[in-house]
């Protein structure tokens, strides 16, 4: 069969590898070659070596950005997942009206950034205009918040789903051992549920994670940064870099930074993909 | 203690009902004050319910329809959303297919590049994928498509992948006895038992296309083609006083449809979400 097959390889093959080449490798390639240059086009690059790079290191913008995207990841993943979990719990139990409830929790999911953030900008700055505090745009200790408040509504439906799928998982035999062995709710909890959906914690950590490293429409529409660029995560600081700023050097700053962000991205995400993969339990 | 069980049960119920309704209050102010005139719109009352005074019908949304562009926005991303999605669903299918049957080298090099891909952030080939595009004429919303084909074809032919894996070869060696090619092979055999894996695909691709800001912003050319998050994003950025009342009715005319579209399929929506993360 492999024979036959072999001899169709560019009808099933060549469609995706081709747009692949144009949409990901080729851009991928030529934006790592780009990120040691100095340039405005691609055609009017000249080769500067590492100064971009050491430029993008010295830029006080980009690591305040850093510093601030590791601390809204930290607050966030744990956040959306513990309610998330604490959601799914409570959704497996056959309480009357779960569907209804799975419902309204993941709908915001499917709303899209930009229409997310400015929905939340909306509430956000007539709460703080209530309570007599700066709005948005003056205000970088709301807009932090505002974020974290944003991404658990958006993503705490999505992350629920997947647990409750892993909860229904386990079966009720099991639980049921262990209550007659004496033990608890709390015991089930820890020793049994939480162990067996080890897999569902995996991807949702997994996919909180690059979601908050990669966040960027949420980010442009609910704070744009404001003010003065105390609430820009990477992403943004990235492409207000590249399209915010006139000269040369900025888009060869842009694209190194772009070149460490990526590779700081797949570092976390290979790590994390480590640690709980190995507190799995094979089944 | 089954009387304390259901006691609490109801305490839950009742506590989950709160939330809900706190869940969708954002979508609720949001309509209210879509339906309010533009004078009493205002940052510190938009907690307040439209009054006799203030009530404008349905003005903004007639504002939002006839001047402001809203149904061009809503075609273009219509259109790019189902070609994208069918290109994405027809294309990576194959390739998927091909790479898992076929052991070679290079099907398990093409393989890992696009996993690798999925991990990628957007801003690392922005910049020289806008460029790309240009210069390759990919730049109108009739063949967005093929640049969508590329940089989502990591996450589907990763998914596919994971299902056809779990078709049993024998199926398709018995079809190629009975004289099938392996293109009949796949169409008559393994696209069917593929469909529940496509609608999962399908969604959460039609979710990144219908939603994606960045991608078309730097691709199209914004003084001739603008989907529904850029021309939100476009009323936010232009000079002048921002019009509330048409934005607020625009952003209800954008959730409306996803609203319903979810209502009316939030069963394969939600089983579709849950199968693909289980692969992925």
């Amino acid at each position: 069969m492999e024979k036959a097959l072999k001899r169709y390889a560019p009808i099933f093959v060549l469609p995706t590898f081709a747009a692949f080449v144009i949409g990901f490798i080729w851009p991928f390639v030529q934006g790592l070659y780009l990120s040691f240059c100095k340039f405005t086009t691609v055609d009017n690059a000249s080769w500067v070596g590492i100064s971009n790079y050491i430029a993008a290191i010295k830029d006080a913008s980009f690591t305040s950005s850093f510093k601030f995207t590791v601390f809204f990841a930290v607050v966030s993943i744990l956040s959306i997942n513990i309610i998330a979990f604490m959601l799914a719990t409570l959704l497996t139990q056959k309480l009357k009206g779960t569907n209804v409830f799975r419902t309204v929790f993941f709908m915001p999911n499917l709303i899209g950034g930009i229409v997310l953030g400015y929905i939340w900008q909306i509430l956000i700055n007539c709460l703080l205009s209530i309570i007599g505090q700066p709005i948005l745009a003056l205000n970088s200790t709301a807009g932090y918040w505002g974020l974290i408040i944003l991404m658990c509504w958006q993503q705490i439906g999505y992350m629920m789903i997947i647990y409750i799928a892993g909860l229904q998982n386990v079966s009720d035999d099991l639980i049921e051992a262990a209550a007659i062995d004496g033990a608890g709710g709390w015991d089930v909890l820890w020793r049994i549920k939480i162990p067996m959906v080890m897999s569902s914690i995996t991807i949702c950590v997994f996919l909180t994670l690059t979601n908050s490293f990669k966040l960027f429409d949420q980010n442009l529409a609910l704070t744009g940064g404001e003010p003065s660029h105390s609430t820009e995560m990477i992403a943004l600081n990235i492409y207000q870099t590249f399209y915010a700023r006139s000269g040369m050097q900025w888009k060869g700053y842009g694209q190194a930074k772009a070149v460490i962000f990526c590779v700081i991205v797949i570092l976390i995400s290979l790590i994390q993909l480590n640690a709980t993969r190995s507190k799995e339990v094979q089944q | 203690m089954k009387e304390k069980k259901s006691i609490s049960n109801t305490i839950w119920t009742i506590v989950l009902a709160i939330a809900a309704v706190l869940w969708m209050y954002p979508i609720f102010m949001i309509l209210m004050n879509s339906v309010k005139k533009e004078s009493a719109i205002s940052t510190a009352a938009a907690f307040s319910l439209p009054g006799a005074d203030s009530f404008a019908g349905l003005a903004n949304y007639v504002d939002a329809i006839a001047s402001k562009g809203f149904l061009s926005s809503l075609g273009f991303s219509f259109l790019i959303t189902v070609t994208s999605v069918i290109a994405i669903l027809l294309f990576c299918s194959m390739c998927a297919w091909y790479v898992t049957r076929v052991n070679s080298i290079i099907s398990k090099m093409l393989y890992y590049m696009f996993v690798f891909s999925m991990v990628v952030p957007f801003q690392m080939v922005m910049f020289t994928l806008s460029q790309t595009a240009d210069r390759l004429k990919l730049n109108t919303p009739y063949n967005i498509w093929i640049i969508y084909l590329g940089f989502g074809a990591g996450l589907a032919v990763f998914m596919f992948c994971g299902f056809v894996k779990s078709i049993p070869v024998e199926v398709e060696e018995a079809a190629m006895i009975d004289g099938c090619n392996p293109l009949q092979t796949f169409f008559l055999i393994d696209l069917h038992i593929l469909k529940p894996t496509m609608i999962s695909v399908g969604i959460l691709e039609a979710m990144w296309v219908w939603n994606d800001y960045l991608l078309p912003t730097l691709v199209l050319d914004i003084k001739k083609y603008k989907t529904i998050p850029m021309l939100i994003q476009y009323f936010r950025g232009s000079y002048g006083k921002v019009e509330m009342g048409p934005m607020m009715a625009c952003i209800m005319l954008t959730v409306i449809p996803i609203i319903i579209v979810y209502l009316a399929g939030q069963k394969y929506i939600i089983k579709g979400v849950a199968a693909g993360a289980v692969k992925g």
